[in-house]
Parts: structure tokens; sequence; C-alpha cells
């Protein structure tokens, strides 16, 4: 169905030209004349017909299998040393997941949270960022972090909240942050990082800078309502800014079919005019290139891209939960077996020779000693003083928070005894 | 339906008369001091609803225009994206006025404000802040606004720690407290009473300055009652105050211009001089910010008061229309308020 358009020239135009002219009048093939351009092209149909998708659900984009082998022709994944930096990564995150695990378990920290099954989400994604490209996260993409060089002496000082925590023991474990590293800082409310994301992208594209923000989020996440506005802005203010939901099958007990029901968050994207793609989220590589491409047509395009990359989250949601009582103990074996992302490049590797036995126990046990002693030694670390407690509400704090501290102090000499951290 | 001194208009002059001055209503004032702070600052950008076009009550006008698209712009109808939106920049070093279009529409992004903003820097110990955001919404009663456009909503974000709360009565204190505001590291929330924007007329210096956030401003002395308001309320107490003194009694009437953080010293050295207080707010009663006052005076000041401290304010039930000249505390209402408090 072919039409015209009469632009109309109106006095305010120059002053708030759109990509679309809301009031550019539009002509049908009937010769009618509408108004206003509601969607781009006005067209007409004489058949009713009520659409719940726009297609079948769209598939996961793949480059290496189950078996570890490569079934894509235009992907062929990565070099040896890439591989060898994929695999280090991520079996260094797995290793220090383990331990940590086992540390709240012993009461040497209180809480933690774990990656198993989501290592490729995180090492694969991050490798194909410039380190300059600003992230935020949700909480369970510490794999990140770590790939861009955060000691993990500086995570477990964050976990017991020490003197050598950055943050200065005020938030739970796992709160990462870290100027450095451009990763800002947790926060525990779901989904709130999505518009604070468009916002960072936003000043990226006015700047032309070779600069994305990527947001990392879960399924349960995107149901939040922070979700609708940050892909609406990022996408109606043309915001550099990637969107990437982790999509691993459950929001604490809660699982994906009852978390939504379209197709999943790939096509709420698409419904923002956003482009998306869908990943096989256990398979580096393809994480890797999805992400690399992103990067492309977002600073390309001045726009927003969104990754739904399917996952499993192989581990409890966190230390709090115990998922025995929501999921059977063979889904999650079968699945770590199936789709464990480690063992997927593991045995893409092994067939070329690129990562041995010895590699694999090098690395393991030099993480393992460097998580060892670093629990060790944060232990026995002292904590910051009670006096940072009224510090950082304010630039400055106010008279009446200088006050309070007086009085904490005050109370806390008097009554030493009764309380465990010392003045 | 409008009280009696709005209806008469508020005009007053806060500033001494010099060279330099302009006569200007605060909707002006409001526009001068963001056109000051976008221009001198590159990396500062003002945004909302229908912001673009020079907002509802225009305060933005003419500003899209002169800073260009990128700088002044709409964002889609979502407090909650807007605000975080806000967030996004300021992290990014920019520095935002974020428009709320009516205070009563701020809720949405209540959590994005305490949850967010309030404990950026907080939770990051100072390694990241979001001290450039200033979130602007007109508030209180316009004489029709009824229950969703006339709330005042100080009260909700002041027990937020981390919030700073700013409100003018006048032009000559909207565009002072706005840099003042802006040139802040703190996220500001700047409210503003929307009867005034074009009823609060003054003369206002054309060149820039600063109103100090957290300084009260004793609007005129006396020495038989403390009255504290805000807003609006500001010029409602000077009208009482002046029908109060042909009763023979002199009233000290303080404008708190500062919500968080307040004036204790202003204020307590106001009360122990008189002896007597009143707290007066178009929000309702229960928990609005005279109960803080209140409580932190009389803490205060316990040995120094002749009477209770009273609070004339709205009443608890949502801001009728029909009603509105009995639920605002009105010039009436304050006055017989100082005769409970005289003759205590």
């Amino acid at each position: 169905m072919s039409f015209m358009r009469r632009a109309v020239s109106r006095s305010a135009r120059g002053a708030f030209a759109q990509r679309r002219w809301a009031t550019e009048q539009v002509e049908g093939p009937d010769g009618e004349v509408w108004n206003i351009d509601f969607t781009g092209h006005n067209s007409l149909t004489d058949e009713m017909e009520f659409k719940a998708s726009m297609g079948s659900p769209e598939p996961l984009f793949r480059v290496l299998n189950q078996k570890g082998e490569l079934v894509s022709e235009e992907h062929t994944g990565l070099d040896k040393e890439e591989c060898r930096i994929m695999m280090t990564n991520m079996v260094r995150q797995s290793v220090i997941d383990g331990i940590l695990y086992e540390a709240q378990r012993q009461g040497r920290i209180s809480f933690y949270m774990t990656h198993f099954g989501e290592e490729a989400t995180q090492v694969g994604s991050a490798m194909a960022l410039k380190p300059e490209d600003m992230v935020y996260a949700q909480y369970r993409e510490a794999g990140v972090l770590l790939y861009r060089g955060y000691p993990i002496n500086s995570m477990v000082a964050q976990c017991i909240g020490t003197k050598e925590d950055t943050g200065k023991g005020r938030q739970m474990p796992i709160h990462y942050g870290s100027v450095e590293h451009n990763y800002q800082t947790i926060s525990s409310p779901l989904g709130t990082q999505l518009p604070q994301a468009a916002g960072a992208g936003y000043t990226m594209r006015v700047e032309g800078k070779d600069q994305v923000c990527i947001c990392y989020f879960g399924d349960g996440a995107a149901s939040e309502g922070d979700f609708h506005p940050a892909l609406n802005f990022a996408a109606t203010l043309k915001c550099q800014t990637l969107f990437f939901c982790r999509n691993n099958g459950y929001a604490i007990s809660t699982p994906a079919v009852d978390q939504y029901a379209g197709d999943g968050i790939y096509a709420r994207g698409v419904g923002y005019g956003i482009r998306s793609v869908r990943v096989d989220g256990n398979d580096v590589f393809a994480v890797y290139a999805a992400t690399k491409k992103a990067r492309e047509l977002s600073i390309e395009h001045q726009a927003p891209v969104l990754i739904e990359a399917m996952t499993y989250r192989g581990g409890h949601h966190s230390t709090s939960d115990d998922s025995t009582r929501y999921r059977s103990k063979n889904e999650v074996d079968d699945w770590l077996a199936s789709s464990n992302p480690i063992k997927r490049l593991h045995k893409f590797m092994d067939a070329k020779g690129w990562w041995s036995k010895e590699d694999d126990k090098a690395i393991r046990e030099v993480t393992r000693k460097e998580v060892v002693s670093s629990l060790n030694k944060q232990e026995k670390m002292d904590f910051w003083p009670v006096e940072e407690l009224i510090e950082d509400v304010f630039e400055k704090p106010t008279e009446e928070l200088i006050r309070q501290r007086d009085e904490v102090l005050r109370h806390q000499k008097a009554f030493a005894e009764e309380y465990a951290k010392k003045a | 339906m409008l009280s009696r001194s709005l209806r008469t208009g508020v005009r007053y002059c806060s500033a001494a008369a010099s060279n330099g001055l302009v006569e200007m209503n605060m909707c002006t004032a409001i526009n001068e001091g963001m056109k000051e702070a976008l221009a001198s600052n590159k990396k500062s950008v003002l945004f909302g609803e229908d912001v673009a076009f020079g907002g509802v009550f225009r305060c933005a006008a003419g500003l899209r225009e002169e800073f260009g698209d990128d700088r002044v712009f709409n964002t889609p109808v979502n407090e909650q994206g807007l605000i975080a939106f806000g967030v996004g920049l300021c992290i990014a070093g920019y520095d935002v006025i974020a428009e709320i279009q009516f205070a009563d529409y701020i809720f949405p992004a209540f959590d994005q404000i305490v949850n967010e903003v309030a404990k950026y820097r907080y939770r990051a110990a100072s390694n990241w802040d979001v001290g450039g955001l200033v979130i602007r919404a007109p508030c209180s009663a316009v004489g029709h606004g009824s229950m969703y456009h006339s709330q005042s909503v100080e009260s909700y974000f002041a027990h937020c720690p981390g919030l700073t709360i700013v409100v003018p009565r006048g032009p000559y204190q909207a565009k002072g407290l706005m840099r003042a505001a802006v040139k802040k590291r703190d996220p500001v929330l700047f409210f503003e009473p929307k009867v005034l924007y074009r009823n609060a007329v003054g003369m206002v210096p054309e060149e820039p300055y600063e109103i100090e956030i957290g300084k009260a401003d004793i609007v005129r002395e006396g020495t038989d009652i403390t009255m504290i308001g805000w807003g609006t309320q500001v010029q409602r107490m000077i009208d009482a105050a002046t029908e109060a003194e042909k009763f023979g009694y002199s009233i000290e009437v303080i404008d708190l211009q500062s919500i968080v953080p307040w004036d204790v010293e202003t204020v307590t050295a106001s009360v122990k001089k008189t002896g007597r207080c009143i707290i007066t707010h178009e929000a309702p009663i229960t928990n609005g910010f005279g109960a803080e006052l209140s409580s932190s005076i009389q803490e205060r000041c316990f040995l120094h008061l002749e009477a209770p401290i009273q609070r004339v304010c709205g009443y608890d039930t949502h801001f009728p229309l029909a009603f509105e000249e009995f639920y605002l505390p009105s010039v009436p209402r304050l006055v017989e308020s100082i005769e409970k408090t005289m003759k205590f």
C-alpha cells in the first residue's frame, strides 16, 4: 500500500524538529488525508486481526554448540590467546564463588551470591566492551568486575566490610562498586539501574563518544516498573546504552514462565523500537560476538541495543535461598552437565589442545590461594571508625548530623562493653 | 475561593531597592535561575514532561531555543524514569535540573528518590554521587487544584536522609535558592508553590546571587510569638501578624526557606526570645513537617515556653476542591491561633 506524504511547513518546525514530525500530513491511497503520522506510515487494512506476537519465538543465536563444536560459519570464535583469557576468567569466577559461598556457610561472611552457570554472560560481554564503557549491574555480574581487574582482596574486603572496603562497609556483601573500573555501585532495589543507564548513555551520544553504558539485569528485574521507561527513554532520546538481560530462568523461586507471557525480554526490546537479539547465554563466543556487535550498532546508530542472553542459574538465588524447595536436583544437574559454559568452552579448547589439565589445575590453585589468603587477611582487618557513620550522607555533614555523631560516640564510650565494635 | 491575601495578590519587595534590580514574578525568576545555570555549565541539562515548549507553567520558556535540543528536552511521560535518567547523567558528570510537572505526581519516583538519589553517595562512600541533581516541582494550593494539583509533599522526603529540600516564597528567594541548589553538591528537591508563579512579584537582582541553603529568613520581627512557615504560607503569616498588631500583639514571622537542613539556630533563638510558637503549613497536620519542628523546638526551648507549640495546618483529609478555603491554614485560623497562644 503506497501513500504520499505532503509536508506542511509550520512556523515552529525548526525549533521542534524530531525524527517524525507529528503534524506532517499523510495522504492515503484513497486520497484521504491524515493530519497526524502515528507510527510512521498510517497504512490501512480491511482485515481485523488481533496479534499477540510478531511471529514465532525468536531463536537463540549460537556459535558453539553444547558439544563444543563451531556451528556458525560467519562467527568462528576467538583465537587461542583470547580463548585462554575467557577460560581463565570463567574458571576464576567459579572458584571464587565456590569458596566464598562456603565461607558464608561457615559464618565468615554474612551473605553471598554465586554466578554458577552464568560465567559466559559475564566474561563474554565484558571482553567485548572497552574499559571506559560504564557498567550498571544488578548483583549477579561480579564476573564483569573481576574481568576488568577488580582485586579479589577488594571483593572480600567489601563482603566483610573492613577498612579496605572502598565502600566503607556501608552495604551488604557483593554490593561492589569501582570508579577505577567504571562499575557503578550495586544497589539492592531491583531494576533501578535500568533508566539510570539510559541517562548515562545519553551523555555518550550527545558527546559523540566511542563509549557505551551497558546495563545488566535479570528476567525478574525486567518486570519492574523501571524497565519500561529505561527502554522507552533510551529509544526516544537516542542513548548509547546496551541492555543486557541475563534470562537465567528464575527470579528467586519464580520460574520465567510465571514472569512473562510474551516472547521473553527480546520482544519487549522490539516493542520499544530497539534493535534486539536473543543469544545462547551459555555460549561465550555468541555472547562475545553479540555484545561486540551491539556496541558497534549502538554507536553507529546512536541508539540503544538489547541482548537477551538465555542462560541458567546453576546455584541458589543466594545463601539465603534453598532452591531444592522449588526445583529438582535433576534439573540443576542435567542443565549444568549439558549447558555449563565452562564445560562447553573446555570441549572446544581441549579439541584444539588450547587448555590442558595442568592449565586448569594451575588457575584453580592460584585463585583458591588468593581467595583464602584474602579471607584470612580481611578477617583480622580493622573496620572503619564509627565516626564514619555520618559521613557521605551529604558532601559535608550537617550540624545536626555532627550532633548525632557526638551522641553516638559518647554513648558508645559509656556502654563500650555492650557493643561488639570498639570506638 | 482564594484567601484574601491571594486575591489581592502577593506583592512585596524583599530585596533592598538599588541599581541592577528588575521587577519580576516568581516564574520569571525561576526561568532566570535556570538560564543562569545552563549558561554557566555546558554539561548541564534541563528536562521533564513538556519542558521543550516552555513547560505547563512557562518556567522553561525560551530555554530550548537558547541552549538547544540536547540540553533542554522532553521526556516521555514517566516520573520514575525521568528522575533515574537524571541520576545517570549526574554520574556521567552532568548537572541536571529535572522537572516533575506537579508535586502530586512525584510519587512514582519515590523509590528512585529515596532508594537511589538519597543513598547514592552514602552507599558508594562518595566514590559516586548525584550531587548535580536538582528536582523541581510545582506544589501547594492554587485555588482549584483539588486532590492532585495542590499537595505539599515536603514531609515525605524530609524523613529521608540525604535529601535537601527548599521552598521559595517569592521571586528573590526563588532565583537565589535556585543558584544555591544548582551549586550544591548534594541532590536538592526544589518545591515551587505554583500559585506564587504569577502572584508573587518582587525586585530581583540581574546579577547572580545566592541564598544560603539552611538559613531561615526573619521576615518580620516581633516579641510575642514566633510564627514559622514557608512558601505561600509566608504571606498568610504576614497578613495574620498585621491583623494581630491591632490587638497589640507583636508577631515574629520566620520563613524557614530550607526544610532540610532547617535553621535550628535562628528558630531556637527566636522562640527563646518570644516564648511562644506557631508552626503553619498547608500539608496535613499529622506527621507534617510541623511535627518535627514542634518536637525539636520543645526539646531545645522547653524552659522558655509560655504556651504549648501550636500547629495550624491542613486537616487530615485529602485536599478538597469545594472546601479549600476551610482546609487551608487561612489568615483567620492563624489569627485565632495567635489569640489562643497569647491567652494560654
